[in-house]
Formats: C-alpha cells, sequence, structure tokens
C-alpha cells in the first residue's frame, strides 16, 4: 500500500467560536511511530478523538484518510483498522482484566477458543496474569495502562493511537512502556504518540510534530528539529560583581545577564572549546562560581516553537 | 457479517457486560428493591386499617388492602428499578471504556440495547422479589387464569421496557450519578401520584384527570384487572399506548444522544 497509515490535511476542530485545531496537515508512513508534541491544551487529545473517529472533524476540514479509509465516509471501516488506548484508562474498572480481555475478544469477533488463547497470551505478555482474575480498579497506574494497551491489540489493529501513555507512569513503568511500544513497531504497526515528554518523543519517534495553538509548529526528525534552533552554549555564573564585569569584557561574544551575574556563550561543549574559554578565563585571573554546559536538546526547540522561553527548565545541563 | 447479526452479537456482549457488574455489585439492585417492599409493609402494616377502611366504607380489611396496593407496587418496583439504570448509564459515560466502543468497529447501538436489555432482566427480577414479599404477608391471585397470568407479566415486561429507554435517555444527558438519580426520581414519585393506595374518586376533583391519565394509573388498573379482576375498561389500551409511545420516543431521544459526539 503507497498510502500513508494517516494523511491529514487541513484538520480543523472548533468547539463553538474556540478554536482547537486550526488546519493540521499529517503524513504518517505506514510502520513507523508518530510523535505529536505539544504543551497542555495545544490539542493534542483533540486530534487523537477525531483521528480515531471519536468525534467528527469540522466540516470546512480536508480529506483525511487513516488506513486507507475516509474519515467521515467510512468510520467503520477506519475502526477495524485502528486500536485506540486514550489518556484516561479505557478499562472497566468494575470487571477483572481477564473479563476485560475476554470482552475485547467478543466484540472483535472471535471464537471462544481464541479469545480465551489470545487474552492468555497478552496478559502473560504484559505481565498481567497474577493480577488477571482481579477487579481492575485495584490495578495500579501503570497495570492499567498495559491492560489498556493489551485491549487496543487483541484486535491485531494495524494503526494505535497512544494518547500521552506515560504521563503519571513512574520512571520504571515508562521504560517498560517505551519498550512495549518499540515492539509494537517492530511488527510492522504504525503508532501515533502524543506525549509531552520531548525525551519520550526524542526516545521513540522516528518524526515529530510540534502542536502549538492548534497548528503545527513545525515538524521533522528530532535531528532536523534541533538543527532549527541555535546551538548549545555555555554559562558562567558569578557571585563577585566585579569577576563577573571582568569576565564579560575579557570573553567576546558573551550574553550578559547582570541581575543573576551570569555570562553565557555559545559553544558546542567540545573539550576543545571548553579549554579556550577556560584559558581565557586563568589568563585574566578570573574565576566563575559555576560553569554548565548546555547542549540544544528537544527541550530547546519545544520551548523556542511553542513560546516558552521563560521558562528556566534545563534538565539536560550538568553542573560541573 | 450482516448488519443484524453483528448488532445480536455485540447487543448479546453488552448485555453480559451488564449483567457482570449487577452480578459484581448487586448493592445498587438491592437498595433500589427497599423502597416499594418498605412501602408495601408501612402500607400494610402501619397505615393499612386506616387505609382499608377509608376505602372500605368505614371497615378496617387488611388483607384487602394488601391486594390493592400490590400492583401498583410492582409497578413502582420497575420505576424504582430504573432510577438505578440512570445512575448506572450516567456512570457508565463518564468511563474511558465507552469511548473505546465508540473507536471499535462494532454495532454502535449494543451498547445502549446492552444496557436496555439488561435492566429489564433486572426490573423482571426485582419484581418477582417483591412478588414473593406480597405472597409472603397474604397477596393471592388465584382467581386469574394462565393466560391473564401471562398477560400480567408481558405488561410488566412492557412497562419496564418504555421506563427503561426514558431513563437511559435521562442517563445520557446527565451530567453525573447524582444528576441522573435526580432526574429519574419522579419515576418512583408518580405511582404515589397514581391509583396505586387510594382509588382516582378519592381524591381531589381538579386532580384527577391528571392522576387518572398519568402512565402508571392505566398499568396499575390494568395489572389489577388480571391479577385480582378487576373492571379493565379502556385501561388496557391507555396503557399498552403509553408503553409504545414512552419506548418509542425513549428509543430515538437515547439513540440520537448516543450518537452526538461525546463532550
Amino acid at each position: 500500500m503507497t498510502d500513508p497509515a494517516i494523511a491529514a490535511n487541513g484538520l480543523r476542530k472548533s468547539y463553538g467560536d474556540k478554536t482547537v485545531l486550526d488546519g493540521v496537515d499529517l503524513a504518517v508512513p505506514e510502520g513507523t511511530i508518530f510523535s505529536l508534541l505539544g504543551p497542555n491544551g495545544a490539542g493534542k487529545t483533540t486530534a487523537v478523538k477525531v483521528l480515531s473517529t471519536l468525534i467528527s472533524p469540522d466540516p470546512a476540514s480536508g480529506r483525511i484518510r487513516v488506513g486507507g479509509h475516509d474519515l467521515t465516509t467510512a468510520p467503520q471501516a477506519v475502526r477495524a483498522a485502528i486500536g485506540v488506548t486514550g489518556q484516561f484508562s479505557a478499562v472497566d474498572g468494575l470487571i477483572t482484566g481477564e473479563e476485560n480481555m475476554l470482552l475485547m475478544a467478543d466484540l472483535h469477533h472471535l471464537s471462544r477458543l481464541e479469545g480465551r488463547q489470545v487474552t492468555a497470551e497478552l496478559l502473560e505478555r504484559f505481565d498481567l496474569t497474577e493480577a488477571a482474575k482481579k477487579p481492575a480498579s485495584t490495578y495500579s497506574g501503570g497495570m492499567k495502562r498495559r491492560l489498556d494497551i493489551a485491549m487496543t491489540l487483541v484486535g491485531n489493529p494495524r494503526i494505535i493511537f497512544l494518547d500521552e501513555p506515560t504521563t503519571g507512569l513512574d520512571p520504571r513503568s515508562r521504560h517498560t512502556m517505551w519498550q512495549i511500544i518499540r515492539e509494537l513497531v517492530s511488527d510492522g504497526v504504525t503508532v501515533f504518540l502524543t506525549t509531552q515528554y520531548l525525551e519520550e518523543a526524542d526516545e521513540l519517534a522516528d518524526r515529530i510534530a510540534v502542536l502549538n495553538d492548534g497548528k503545527i509548529a513545525a515538524q521533522g526528525t528530532a535531528e532536523e528539529l534541533k538543527r532549527l534552533i541555535p546551538g548549545g552554549h555555555v554559562r558562567l555564573r558569578f557571585t563577585d560583581p566585579a569577576a563577573y564585569q571582568s569576565a564579560a569584557s575579557a570573553l567576546r561574544e558573551v550574553t550578559c545577564d547582570d541581575e543573576s551575574l551570569t555570562l553565557q556563550l555559545p559553544s558546542d561543549g567540545s573539550q576543545r572549546e571548553l579549554r579556550s574559554i577556560l584559558d581565557r578565563l586563568d589568563s585574566n585571573g578570573i574565576e566563575a562560581d559555576e560553569l554548565t554546559v548546555h547542549t540544544p536538546d528537544l527541550d530547546d526547540v519545544f520551548f523556542a516553537l511553542t513560546g516558552g522561553t521563560a521558562i528556566p527548565t534545563q534538565p539536560k545541563e550538568a553542573a560541573r | 457479517m450482516s448488519s443484524l447479526s453483528l448488532a445480536l452479537r455485540d447487543s448479546s456482549t453488552m448485555l453480559r457486560r451488564n449483567l457482570l457488574h449487577a452480578r459484581r455489585y448487586p448493592s445498587l439492585t438491592l437498595n433500589l428493591l427497599l423502597t416499594p417492599i418498605m412501602l408495601l409493609l408501612l402500607f400494610v402494616y402501619i397505615f393499612g386499617d386506616t387505609m382499608s377502611a377509608g376505602i372500605g366504607g368505614g371497615r378496617p380489611d387488611r388483607s384487602e388492602y394488601i391486594a390493592y396496593i400490590v400492583p401498583g407496587l410492582l409497578l413502582m418496583t420497575i420505576g424504582s428499578t430504573t432510577i438505578g439504570t440512570a445512575v448506572s448509564v450516567s456512570n457508565d459515560m463518564t468511563e474511558g471504556i465507552i469511548a473505546r466502543f465508540r473507536t471499535m468497529a462494532i454495532h454502535r447501538g449494543s451498547v445502549i440495547v446492552g444496557h436496555v436489555i439488561g435492566s429489564v432482566l433486572q426490573s423482571v427480577v426485582s419484581v418477582v422479589l417483591v412478588g414473593a414479599v406480597a405472597v409472603a404477608i397474604g397477596f393471592r391471585s388465584t382467581d386469574a387464569t394462565v393466560l391473564e397470568w401471562l398477560a400480567a407479566f408481558g405488561l410488566l415486561v412492557l412497562f419496564s421496557m418504555a421506563l427503561t429507554w426514558i431513563v437511559v435517555g435521562m442517563g445520557l444527558v446527565s451530567p453525573n450519578a447524582e444528576a441522573a438519580s435526580n432526574n429519574a426520581m419522579p419515576l418512583i414519585l408518580l405511582p404515589l401520584l397514581s391509583s396505586a393506595f387510594v382509588p382516582i374518586d378519592a381524591m381531589p376533583g381538579w386532580f384527577q384527570p391528571i392522576a387518572e391519565y398519568q402512565p402508571f394509573t392505566p398499568a396499575i388498573e390494568t395489572l389489577r384487572g388480571l391479577l385480582l379482576g378487576t373492571e379493565i375498561g379502556t385501561n388496557g389500551w391507555l396503557a399498552v399506548a403509553w408503553c409504545l409511545g414512552l419506548a418509542v420516543l425513549g428509543y430515538f431521544w437515547s439513540t440520537s444522544k448516543f450518537n452526538d459526539d461525546p463532550k
């Protein structure tokens, strides 16, 4: 099939006069992981809801095809091709994990025997066999997500939507989830993933689109996106204003922040560049109180594209 | 698979899910049974003498009054059970699993049909339980023929189906379980304004038309006639018309609400 798994042209969705998606274009090739990245309220969940037939797109939208079928004229054909794991757990908490799985098997019209086999296999694969006879409402967050994905997989969907699959999970469960997602794609499944974690998109996605304010702000591989913004830098922090002033004049090309006595100068973070900076400081007898190296990552892209530059979070910095 | 067999298969799957819920968590259903059973005992043992004296022209006869109120209480049991349905539909719609169903290639109406059939079955079980209590305290319907018994049963099923379609709609439009319970409340209050406890002609004149033509009274009078041999008259047709009307109205209301985009 030459058709991309998901192809949306001018996807629009508004509620009253509030526009949530304002002409989104997407193309996701088969067998790849596509990540829709964006801050809270950017419209990620709405995009998943529209593409998974849960809500209808605005009539002004262009052609939207999922799994080779038109979203508005053939929603049942789209539904037969997809599996959805929403942001909020889509398991029936009142019945057991196993009953949830058998319910899915019945709705996919598997025979009783097939249903039992698929259920046992998937429960085993997602490490839920032990909890199979307990009500799903008693599961931990990570177990619920695993059950949720296991239920999504019962019908062998070719395209899987995962809406913030790791939000609220502890680091171990998050890594388990990443492993699960990688395995899915190795089976040839297409994954459409939304996340607010840049690390997650960087880690998993073949292509990333940054959604901001209902529009795609940038699209490409993680590397392509990182190239979009200025490179890394070295930051020097001082407590002595005199040292700060002399460092500012000794080093060229610096950005000064007089309030926090911080200097910032562009650098690729290589040993050679760092040494030259340190040499210059040494030869002028200046000692910085703190030196940090910042390499460009998706956080920078994210903040640059979503207008969040004021947010001072730089988790990738390593203090020296 | 043809669309009819798809509809049947998916609906029966959804029914199984709802029955599993009811079996696993019977407290909601059982709590709702308390109201009609308590009213039955209250009216028979506490108010029984006064009520029967008032109806029977001064001579208290409790066993006669049992016979009088049981048909109304059986229908009230259905009203009470359907409040539980409104609550469980409303609860269900807030669950993520419903969103999952909507993105699956299943028969769309099956979610609702499962609720309706499940609720009708629960109503039947509830009616049987309340009926058993009534028999235990002295209710007898020994003069009725088998045909009349079957017709009475059919009426109870039809009535519960009609109310269920309406409450499913109520459950769908209610933002939460409390609102659903409040919206469905009239279904347990309406029997109080019917001929369930006192005859219509004992009510104030201006109120009699309201009491006489609301859905419960014709159903109560028909059931009374079938079980005890009293005059049915036009009430039979009126009851069937009410049931069909409410069922059709509720069906179109519920399915159109369910087909709307979820919020």
